[in-house]
């Protein structure tokens, strides 16, 4: 029999009937997952073959995009059942103790940092609110420089210049529109949201979808409160041109799973 | 100016990237026995930056720890 290593997905308050519902679930490495407790805090774990995920394998495995996939929606999904029935603290990817003692360890050692995080985010979903440029029409028409086409054909360099004049204009425009659609958003979340995070700006092949994301915010938000964040941010967001707004989500509190910055903590957040 | 209703079909699958920022910058930092998490993200960086940062040439750092402030009447410090 294999070395086994305990990877975990979350910290949750354990009871009979989440042991239940993840009696028939499988997680990271197609493994069952169980609670480990440790009095009013449980982690949810699975149990994983060393020579998959000892820190050398990890080294070689996470420059695999594939195998990253699979682990992260894996991990996930996990969350996600966890999600449906408690409130859940996600723990960051490839988070792996030797055995159930150590996780025990770690969950004694920090049970009244978790407590207090899991009461602050009871009752709350994490909203993603990503805002794109539309890819940017470069044919437009513009105004035919003074003198006509003639003078255009005559003098390539001006109509040169009157192009990139009119685009970047056109891209002032959009600035503008996202500056204003950040702040209508702003509004809104100010009136529904207790917390906001901040994501850098997704780029790159993996950022899919067209255009160029100029926004990428989390907020966490009260569950009663959720449905009507997402309906007025995209209703606060339209008829802004050259833009598009993308709501992700409801999330576990993935962005708000730490102890609050005490710099940041300016009085107590709204209950 | 378009919208997207994430939830419109029920089995759509989460973009990877939107999965990864909550996955390698959100969560619960624990060290874990193999000292992995910070590391491996670093590591991830590094190895996955040829996948994910686009060809500009940029090299800013992927998947910064978020920057959270809390909302409220106050506002927040500008």
């Amino acid at each position: 029999m294999a070395n086994r290593l305990r990877y975990t997905y979350a910290v949750v308050r354990p009871s009979s009937a989440l042991e239940h519902v993840l009696s028939d679930v499988r997680g990271v490495a197609n493994a069952s997952v169980a609670l480990v407790r440790s009095t009013t805090v449980a982690a949810a774990v699975s149990s994983v073959p060393e020579e998959e995920f000892s820190e050398q394998a990890l080294k070689d495995r996470l420059e695999d995009l594939d195998w990253l996939e699979t682990v992260a929606r894996a991990h996930h999904s996990v969350v996600e059942v966890l999600s449906a029935h408690t409130t859940v603290l996600p723990l960051r990817l490839a988070t792996l103790y030797a055995d159930d003692a150590h996780v025990r360890e770690m969950l004694g050692e920090r049970r009244q940092t978790f407590t207090a995080l899991l009461d602050r985010l009871a009752d709350h979903v994490e909203w993603g609110v990503k805002i794109y440029t539309e890819p940017s029409n470069e044919t437009a028409p513009s105004e035919p420089p003074v003198g006509g086409d003639l003078s255009a054909q005559s003098r390539p360099g001006r109509a040169y210049l009157q192009r990139r004049s009119d685009q970047r204009r056109a891209r002032e425009d959009v600035w503008r529109a996202a500056e204003e659609m950040i702040r209508r958003i702003d509004a809104e979340a100010r009136d529904l949201a207790v917390e906001h995070a901040r994501h850098r700006l997704q780029q790159g092949r993996l950022a899919g979808g067209p255009g160029e994301n100029v926004a990428n915010d989390a907020y966490l938000v009260p569950r009663h409160l959720a449905e009507e964040f997402r309906d007025r941010v995209l209703r606060s967001t339209e008829g802004l041109p050259g833009l598009r707004v993308e709501v992700t989500g409801p999330w576990a509190p993935y962005s708000f799973a730490e102890p609050a910055a005490p710099d940041t903590r300016e009085g107590a957040p709204p209950q | 100016m378009t919208t997207e209703r994430d939830r419109d079909l029920p089995d759509r699958r989460i973009a990877l990237i939107d999965l990864l920022d909550r996955l390698l910058s959100g969560g619960v930092v624990l060290t874990g026995d193999l000292m992995l998490s910070i590391a491996d993200v670093d590591l991830v960086r590094i190895s996955l930056r040829a996948v994910i940062v686009s060809v500009s040439g940029q090299m800013e750092e992927l998947w910064t720890p978020v920057v959270r402030a809390p909302l409220s009447e106050e506002g927040r410090t500008q």
